[in-house]
């Protein structure tokens, strides 16, 4: 093929490198897709032979001599090398399928066992008269609950965070926006349970209220506000620095640029980010259970007394411990899910709208 | 580069005019907005600085009153008189679930993400990196319902295996009962965050160079070969913080604990049998029914919690910034 | 060392779109050819089709044949990952991998296809640098980042990167395009010298660079924006530039379209 001796220059002594064929042994294209096959058949062969109940093991076994039977043919007949990419997509595909089963199965339960109950008269009924034991009852006063709740503490948080975004991006410089930047990141990773014990320290110890909806609110605010103010942060910084200077040239103040043509730009953006906290918010148990108390029937009034929430809701009904709670507490995490999805598919529905940030 | 979700700041826009003329800050306008924005970066501060100070005091007055110590004894009896309590089995319990968590999450994670980015077909891809997006928004007391009505009663067959094969170590010792264990917890968990971890990952492994991808191939370098040397050294402090994020996620998380988990206070030499606690947990589940006195240790208990959390996102902004001259490429 | 590439009947698409339609040429070894053209015409295309690097773009693929000294390229049972070690490359933007040495840089393709012991590593990147006119200006930094150096500096470590593993053929994607005009120069001494030892392939948008660089060189065109490239012809170099035989090479050639 080449005749190394001649490409060596005298001073150097350079190994003369092996000059690789282009036609390698390869195994055939179906080759993965046989062995997947083989292995998930030995592996329900084994599974069955030593009567393994959980299908878990089944899987695992199935997985792993996957991975191993990759791995030795392809070495076999391959080489190293080749068996090593073979290994690495081997594993990321069982990796993958892995992962996908608990996650499939997380969305297949909810659906299918959430169905079994949701219905008109479910979503439309509170648990009023109902007791744990017994079938019926519904959600609407838990729906009423969270609407409340999300809303109020968007009440609050948005305008907070949006300004306070809009001071680190077009005012801030100092140690004040330093301080606020830190402590940004700090709230962002503050556990939900302890914003909960926090609003209840102050508000129901301190200044001596009582459980409410409002109360709940707070707390979800709370969540809610390092959320807003990263991802306007984010937004507000893509606006062009030139759409500021051409406004500053024409004469208009500061203020009305803000207003007028950085916040415009960036809305979509700003609204896509508070629609997926607000999707966060809504889920959360856990300073509810704290703070909202969660009753069992209607009360439309977020300021007095104490209200339910979805997901309170569900934790509820699961911890009653009954099949009649559990069918109650699945349609709940549907229409919770629903809701969540909704809210997601509809803030990235506008993101994609808004998407060239140009205007018009 | 800012994929890390602390990003140091970079100069932010239009920050230059701030003392110029043009500016004009002493319109009424502008000093109104400035000072509702100030005000609210304010009030931010104030609101950081008092859940400090108001857990610090319940923490306090709990405190004075514990009859054991915070820090060594293995009990909670904080609505007794006198009150007992300390954390000792909550620390282990949230410490050794969110590490089964993440032992569990990040390298899947980290192969889904790399699936995505690399390996599966064009058409799978983008609706699987939806799907998994959509599914990091999946409230975890859905994931609580479904780690105790269906995780955990398949379970059983899982660590009847492990307690065979491994039960001679003690930690995977397991005599059949409910597998309401922290281990379960973990898997809950680790299965709770991989959307998110997975997100951020593949997030990252999108934006690494095609450059140095086809540099690598040029080369002769097989596909996982050129995960190796370009792809993953650029995407390692992007997976180092995603991991964070969800190990900050894992540390808080209250109701998928509390759904899974049959608690007891005590720690249980394997994972597999029921028993243990986390913080979250733990608050949850007594809160409502404690005394002011059990309200304030469980309130103390939480002020662990946001430290624990506070460290571990200190450490993850740290390894980010040291890793930093190595994340961004010349392209 | 050097091969010879013939190319018979090539049609490369990006999905359902023709980029490049029914090329044939021969590539003389140990001579450089110069790919020239309008942007969009599908040279580089065409260069990636030689070392199986199209097929990477998600949608890429390829009909018609190429031949190594009369082995084919796209034939069943060659491995792609040989033919791109057996075809090396160097693109259009310096990319030294950012998280490895000098010294990495130029080892990582050996080490890629076997063990090597340190001081035979220690030889070829040694080899490879000086080949690259590099040795000099690098070598009390071995251990310093590649993306410290310079544009042109990086360019170079990254031919030296792709003859380190004795290629028999070396493409070169408008390797000067980001380099300011000494760093150019000295780019183009390197490919005067490499060429005693490599087949060499180079696409440029500078015609005169493909002037002075080549040995023989193709002109490729498009009929219209969103139709596929074609060849319209190779010859020598000499001969393209002073008395080419096709109209439309001579108008692109003294710059009346282009």
């Amino acid at each position: 093929m080449s005749n190394p001796v001649i490409d060596k220059a005298p001073a150097n002594e350079a190994p003369a490198l092996p000059s690789a064929p282009l036609k390698q042994p390869r195994l055939p294209r179906w080759a993965p897709f046989g062995l997947a096959l083989a292995s998930a058949g030995i592996g329900s062969g084994i599974g069955l032979l030593a009567g393994l109940e959980s299908r878990i093991q089944w899987g695992l076994i199935a997985a792993l001599l996957y991975v191993a039977l990759t791995m030795l043919i392809a070495g076999m007949v391959e080489g190293s090398r080749q068996a090593k990419d073979r290994l690495a997509t081997s594993v990321i595909w069982v990796c993958f399928l892995l992962a996908i089963v608990p996650l499939a199965s997380l969305v297949f339960e909810t659906v299918s066992r959430g169905s079994k109950v949701l219905d008109g008269y479910f979503l439309t009924h509170s648990m009023a008269g109902v007791a744990d034991l017994q079938p019926g009852g519904g959600i609407y006063h838990a729906l009423v609950g969270t609407i409340q709740q999300v809303g109020l503490a968007t009440l609050i948080a948005a305008p907070i965070g949006l300004f306070t975004a809009i001071y680190l991006v077009e005012y801030g410089t100092g140690k004040l926006a330093k301080a606020v930047t830190f402590f940004v990141d700090v709230m962002t990773g503050i556990p939900s349970i302890v914003a909960g014990l926090f609003i209840f320290s102050v508000w129901l110890i301190v200044l001596d209220f009582n459980h409410s909806g409002f109360a709940g609110a707070l707390a979800l605010a709370i969540l809610m506000m390092p959320i807003v103010v990263r991802s306007t942060e984010e937004m507000l910084k893509l606006v062009p620095n030139e759409l500021r200077e051409a406004s500053y040239a024409l004469g208009v103040p500061k203020w009305r640029t803000i207003l007028k043509v950085v916040l415009p730009t960036a809305i979509g953006g700003i609204t896509t980010g508070v629609m997926l906290a607000v999707a966060r918010i809504a889920g959360e148990t856990a300073p509810v259970m704290l703070l909202v108390w969660g009753a069992m029937e209607i009360n439309n009034n977020p300021f007095e007394g104490p209200q339910q929430s979805l997901p309170y809701y569900i934790w509820l009904q699961w911890k009653s411990g009954n099949p009649h709670a559990f069918d109650r507490a699945w349609a709940a995490a549907l229409v919770l899910i629903a809701f969540v999805m909704i809210l997601n598919l509809a803030a990235r529905g506008i993101a994609r709208w808004k998407a060239p940030k140009t205007g018009h | 580069m800012d994929i890390t979700p602390t990003p140091v700041r970079p100069e932010p826009p239009g920050e230059r005019d701030k003392s110029s003329e043009l500016a004009g800050s002493t319109r009424p306008g502008d000093r109104i907005f400035l000072a509702l924005s100030r005000g609210s970066g304010i009030t931010l501060l104030v609101i950081m600085a008092t859940i400090a100070a108001f857990l610090t005091y319940r923490a306090v007055i709990a405190l004075a009153e514990n009859d054991g110590n915070f820090l060594t004894t293995f009990e909670w009896n904080a609505n007794a008189d006198p009150p007992v309590f300390g954390i000792p089995v909550l620390v282990f319990g949230t410490i050794v679930s969110s590490i089964i968590a993440m032992v569990i999450a990040v390298p899947v994670a980290v192969g889904i993400a790399l699936f995505i980015s690399h390996y599966a077909p064009r058409k799978l891809a983008t609706p699987l990196a939806y799907v998994i997006d959509l599914l990091a928004a999946v409230p975890s007391i859905v994931y609580g319902l479904w780690g105790a009505l269906f995780l955990v009663p398949h379970l059983g067959g899982l660590y009847e295996w492990l307690d065979q094969f491994f039960g001679w170590t003690g930690v995977f010792s397991y005599d059949g009962g409910a597998a309401r264990s922290l281990f379960t917890v973990g898997i809950l968990l680790a299965i709770m965050i991989l959307p998110i971890v997975t997100n951020v990952s593949r997030e990252v492994f999108k934006q690494s160079p095609k450059l140095h991808e086809e540099a690598a191939l040029a080369l002769g370098a097989t596909r996982w070969e050129v995960i190796r040397m370009s792809v993953l050294p650029f995407g390692r402090s992007g997976v180092i913080s995603a991991s964070m994020l969800g190990l900050g996620r894992a540390l808080g998380e209250t109701m998928a604990v509390a759904t899974v988990l049959s608690p007891s206070f005590l720690i249980q030499a394997s994972l597999l049998e029921p028993g243990g606690g986390t913080f979250a947990q733990n608050i949850a589940a007594g809160f409502n029914e404690a005394t002011q006195t059990g309200r304030d240790a469980l309130i103390a208990s939480g002020l662990v919690l946001f430290l624990i959390t506070l460290v571990v996102n200190g450490a993850a902004r740290m390894v980010i910034a040291r890793h930093k001259e190595y994340s961004g490429a010349n392209a | 060392m050097a091969k010879r590439i013939d190319v018979s009947g090539l049609t490369a698409y990006y999905g359902s779109h023709k980029a490049i339609e029914d090329i044939s040429m021969t590539v003389e070894p140990r001579s450089v050819t110069a790919f020239i053209g309008p942007s969009g015409c599908g040279k580089s295309t065409f260069l990636r089709t030689l070392n199986r690097m199209h097929e990477v773009t998600p949608g890429g693929r390829v009909e018609g044949k190429v031949m190594l000294d009369g082995e084919s390229l796209y034939g069943a049972g060659v491995d792609p990952v040989s033919v791109r070690r057996t075809i090396g490359m160097v693109f259009q933007r310096p990319n030294p991998f950012p998280t490895m040495s000098i010294y990495d840089n130029v080892a990582a393709g050996l080490r890629l296809n076997g063990s090597y012991k340190k001081s035979e590593l220690d030889a070829v990147v040694e080899k490879s640098l000086k080949g690259a006119n590099l040795w000099n200006e690098v070598k009390d930094r071995l251990n310093k980042p590649g993306s410290g150096l310079s544009g042109g500096q990086q360019q170079r470590l990254c031919i030296a990167r792709a003859i380190a593993v004795e290629p028999q053929v070396l493409l070169m994607d408008e390797p000067c395009s980001a380099l300011d005009p000494i760093s150019t120069l000295a780019i183009e001494d390197l490919i005067g010298e490499l060429k005693e030892r490599f087949t060499i392939v180079i696409v440029t948008h500078n015609m005169q660079q493909a002037a002075r660089v080549s040995d023989r060189t193709a002109f490729f065109n498009l009929a219209a924006i969103g139709q596929p490239g074609k060849l319209i012809e190779i010859d020598d170099t000499e001969r393209i530039f002073s008395n080419p035989s096709v109209q439309a090479t001579e108008d692109y050639i003294s710059g009346r379209f282009g």
